[in-house]
């Protein structure tokens, strides 16, 4: 199989326009000396059929969300994808189209952009969104550039209640730029800032990777009395019952987009959240979507303030995303616009209720308890007898997926798990959930 | 003639009514109804989302889908973007809920199918390539070469100075200077000679203790392949700089020549080019970033491992030099095992005949239109060739007219005004994937816009007039931003 649609007499035709006597001979202009010389060594070709037995007996070697009951969170989260969303998103008119430099042949994914834009400004209560970047980490190191650059600054304050491997790729990015991290505690489940002076910005997590509700207000308060910016990574998905972070004094609202009808994919392809107030407008990275006319009057869409982007501005660019997440936030645009505003609250209200009840549950296992007093959303965090690496490890040879552990994020917290329900979890489940619990830590 | 349907639709928020819904979400079904929000931290007022039916938006979207041009609706030689067709068992294989229904945080005994997959990808594409070992945490290209760069700078810091510049063709794809700013170097541009190629002389002149490395695209933007390779690494290597390989024209060479034996110590791959994972109108990419053996314990962490005594696969976290990780999970794996079902299918003779056909059919499509698109550079390219629109300017016509008239005849339009270097550039890439009869009607369609440049250039001037909106305003959408929608606004 390769997909090559030439016959002989095709090649031989095209040969002889090209005045060449052989296909060999198109390459003359490749030093002999460097080629290869001999066929790589890769396996032979295989027919269709070959191919995909060889791909579901690897696939078969997983144990996923479809065997196993799924309450685990940390940024990746088992919500029900309706059929509509798979339906219409991955279309091949909007999978197999490249980025739309030719607007008048790309109006269906700037339609759908401009809309995913306008509805993550409704959901996160800011101004402006781009059309995606590559993930939650990737958003959140955008932000931090925006927020250095604005600021002049280079401290940077991270909740310790932010996803730890988000943290890794900030602090990644952040050393070659001469950025230094600080780390905000959350001993009790919600960040105390500690002395804010001179920050770029403060990081914090809506609700944070505890699961826990922080109190943005008051962080915002203290980060604009120093000067700084609050950046904010929120759960699009809670956006029906919690507060948007924008109405509480965000500078900039970062998010994981997977939870708004994509795949968990092992993680990724997932979906970059980055909205932001308009006074940052020019500072935003990668693509944004933007009305005009065409020369008849005519309403339509294109790429706009291209001047920001890598191929106008290179090396003064903001940033040097080009291609992005386009087809996630379809996918998410779709989603949206399936749930619907009635939709987005009682997913939100199912989500907050069977977690609570989760909770309840699993916290009256002997030996398990929550680690934290504050309130939570759709996750939580479970101190056991045993170590949390131990128990999520056990809990999936029962049939249910839980975790991750917290050993990575302190030392602290070796005996806790994180555990998430989402609205697919029903009360059955979450009851054998708990079941399987009490025994695995007996 | 256009696939494309040819009316704007009012945005979905016009389809609004109040009450209206699609969704069906399960009742709680337990005591208590999200007791633990705080009244202090609920929403005070719900998002404006839309409020429709299925079936209002199941005909939106498919009305928005038919707006698109795609490489499943018609030929896409967009150059340097390698549109090839993308196989459809790709997308089976993708869909395996083996691959799209794994959480990311899952342990290692119930991922052994997703970490064999990598592992075995890891020595495929270092095969390709030449290389080492490989990444896959990059999701694109550009976070490719920022992860390269990471690595040149661990590399040069290991050794005592990070050094200060980064040298660049002036002929390279703008994310290559946005790149050595984010990784804290600086930009020397570097010119092309007379050739085309990169100048050897130039480079020799510049190098020194201060350079961290070059980045350089090979078959370049201009399809042309840097015969002097060896030669330019030598010359960087001999100051103990790097040599990174900008792999967005990988489609030429595979089976033919590869960067590690050209001398480069890192390259980035786009497997939404080369190895044919569709593009999503924008993404999603993946862009895995190959070393050689002296930069691989720089690499991010985790790396996918294979146990030889048990046989299983495992992530190795024990990396103390890494450079630390560059995506929040795995990077994109979906896109990776679609691109590995299109490698397993190919074999070593599908690749190989990948970029044979590849650069057969750019040549062809070349040589058709010489006579009224000269190239630059005359002779034979790779993959790829760049004409110019240049005669036609006497008629007052440029490439951007050529392009939109394109796209009247049937066809998306080569990429226009890249590379910089070249007046009124059209950069062709037809891929391997094209016919000998889609290519002739290509070359007949651009063929018969030359003779109406001369004739009737108002044609162009008009052109597009069969997709559903006529040449749009950019000046005017960078003035007067409008970058969501409102009640009251005209979209």
């Amino acid at each position: 199989m390769d997909y090559t649609p030439h016959t002989q007499q095709d090649v031989d035709e095209m040969l002889q326009v090209i005045g060449v006597d052989s296909v060999d001979a198109l390459f003359d202009p490749i030093p002999k000396g460097l080629r290869l010389g001999r066929p790589l060594d890769i396996p032979a070709p295989m027919t269709e059929s070959e191919v995909i037995t060889l791909l579901s007996d690897l696939a078969g070697r997983n144990n996923g969300t479809e065997s196993l009951r799924c309450f685990a969170g940390g940024g990746a989260y088992d919500h029900y994808i309706p059929a509509p969303v798979r339906a219409l998103a991955f279309r091949s008119e909007f999978a197999t189209s490249y980025t739309p430099y030719q607007p008048e042949l790309s109006q269906g994914v700037l339609g759908a952009l401009y809309e995913y834009q306008t509805m993550i400004c409704e959901l996160t209560g800011m101004e402006v969104s781009n059309a995606s970047l590559y993930d939650g980490a990737s958003a959140l190191v955008e932000a931090v550039n925006l927020a250095t650059a604005q600021t002049g600054r280079s401290r940077v304050i991270i909740s310790e209640a932010i996803n730890p491997n988000y943290r890794a790729v900030i602090e990644t990015f952040g050393r070659a730029l001469g950025y230094e991290f600080v780390t905000a505690k959350a001993s009790g489940g919600i960040t105390e800032w500690g002395d804010v002076t001179d920050a770029a910005c403060l990081i914090a997590g809506q609700p944070n990777f505890f699961g826990c509700i922080e109190d943005l207000k008051q962080a915002a308060d203290r980060i604009h009395g120093a000067g700084g910016l609050l950046i904010v990574h929120y759960d699009p998905l809670a956006a029906g019952v919690i507060e948007a972070p924008g109405v509480l004094g965000a500078d900039v609202v970062t998010g994981e987009g997977q939870c708004l009808g994509n795949d968990l994919n092992f993680g990724g392809p997932y979906l970059g959240i980055f909205a932001t107030k308009m006074e940052f407008v020019r500072r935003v990275p990668g693509r944004i979507c933007g009305a005009t006319l065409d020369v008849h009057g005519k309403p339509g869409f294109v790429l706009t303030l291209q001047a920001r982007e890598q191929h106008i501005r290179r090396e003064k660019a903001n940033s040097n995303v080009c291609t992005n997440q386009t087809l996630m936030a379809v996918v998410a645009t779709v989603y949206m616009s399936w749930l619907g505003p009635r939709g987005l609250e009682e997913l939100g209200e199912t989500c907050a209720a069977r977690t609570a009840h989760a909770a309840q549950l699993l916290a009256s296992v002997p030996g398990c308890s929550l680690k934290f007093d504050a309130p939570f959303f759709k996750e939580f965090v479970l101190q056991l007898p045993i170590k949390g690496a131990d128990a999520v490890k056990a809990l999936s040879a029962k049939g249910f997926l839980a975790g991750p552990s917290l050993e990575s994020v302190s030392p602290d917290l070796t005996d806790c798990i994180v555990v998430a329900v989402t609205e697919k979890r029903s009360p059955e489940e979450i009851e054998g959930l708990a079941k399987a619990l009490a025994e695995v830590v007996a | 003639m256009s696939a494309v349907e040819k009316v704007v639709p009012p945005s979905i928020f016009e389809k609004s009514i109040d009450g209206r819904r699609a969704s069906t979400v399960p009742a709680p079904g337990v005591n208590g109804t999200g007791a633990s929000i705080p009244e202090s931290a609920r929403r005070k007022s719900p998002p404006r989302l839309p409020e429709v039916s299925e079936i209002d938006l199941v005909r939106h979207y498919t009305r928005l889908s038919r707006m698109n041009w795609a490489i499943d609706v018609g030929a896409y030689p967009l150059g340097s973007c390698s549109m090839k067709y993308n196989p459809k068992i790709n997308e089976t294989a993708a869909s395996l809920p083996g691959i799209r229904a794994m959480h990311p945080w899952q342990i290692e005994q119930d991922t052994q199918g997703a970490l064999a997959l990598l592992f075995e990808m890891e020595q495929h594409l270092a095969e390709v390539t030449g290389m080492s070992r490989v990444t896959f945490q990059p999701a694109a290209g550009a976070q490719g070469e920022l992860t390269g760069l990471l690595l040149m700078r661990a590399f040069h810091t290991a050794n005592g100075d990070p050094r200060k510049t980064v040298l660049i063709p002036d002929s390279a794809h703008g994310t290559n200077p946005a790149t050595v700013r984010l990784a804290g170097y600086k930009v020397k541009q570097i010119p092309s000679d007379e050739r085309g190629l990169v100048d050897l002389k130039a480079v020799e002149a510049a190098v020194d203790e201060d350079v961290a490395g070059l980045m350089i695209t090979n078959p370049n933007t201009l399809g042309l392949f840097e015969a002097d390779i060896e030669k330019v690494a030598a010359s960087l290597h001999s100051v103990g700089a790097l040599l990174y390989y900008d792999g967005a024209n990988l489609n030429a060479i595979m089976g033919v020549v590869r960067p590690g034996d050209m001398g480069f110590d890192v390259v980035h791959l786009n497997l939404h080019k080369t190895f044919s994972t569709p593009h999503g109108g924008g993404g999603p990419g993946s862009g895995p970033v190959a070393v050689s053996k002296r930069l691989e314990k720089y690499l991010p962490a985790p790396m996918p491992a294979l146990d030889d005594k048990t046989g299983k696969y495992y992530w190795d976290n024990d990396r103390p030099d890494s450079i630390g990780r560059i995506h929040g999970f795995h990077g994109n794996f979906a896109v990776v095992a679609r691109a590995y079902t299109y490698l397993r299918a190919l074999g070593a003779d599908g690749l190989h005949k990948v970029s044979e056909r590849a650069v057969l059919n750019a040549n062809y499509l070349r040589k058709r239109v010489e006579a009224e698109y000269p190239t630059a550079h005359p002779g034979l390219c790779m993959h790829e060739f760049v004409a110019t629109a240049k005669p036609f300017k006497k008629y007052g016509v440029k490439g951007m007219d050529v392009a939109k008239r394109l796209i009247d005849l049937g066809f998306h339009p080569p990429t226009v005004y890249f590379p910089l270097v070249v007046e009124e550039a059209l950069m062709a890439e037809p891929t391997e994937t094209e016919s000998k009869q889609e290519l002739d009607l290509l070359a007949e369609a651009m063929l018969q816009i030359a003779g109406e440049a001369k004739e009737s250039p108002e044609v162009l001037h008009e052109a597009p007039l069969t997709t559903p909106v006529g040449r749009l305003d950019e000046a005017r959408a960078a003035r007067h931003l409008q970058l969501k929608w409102e009640p009251d606004s005209a979209r």
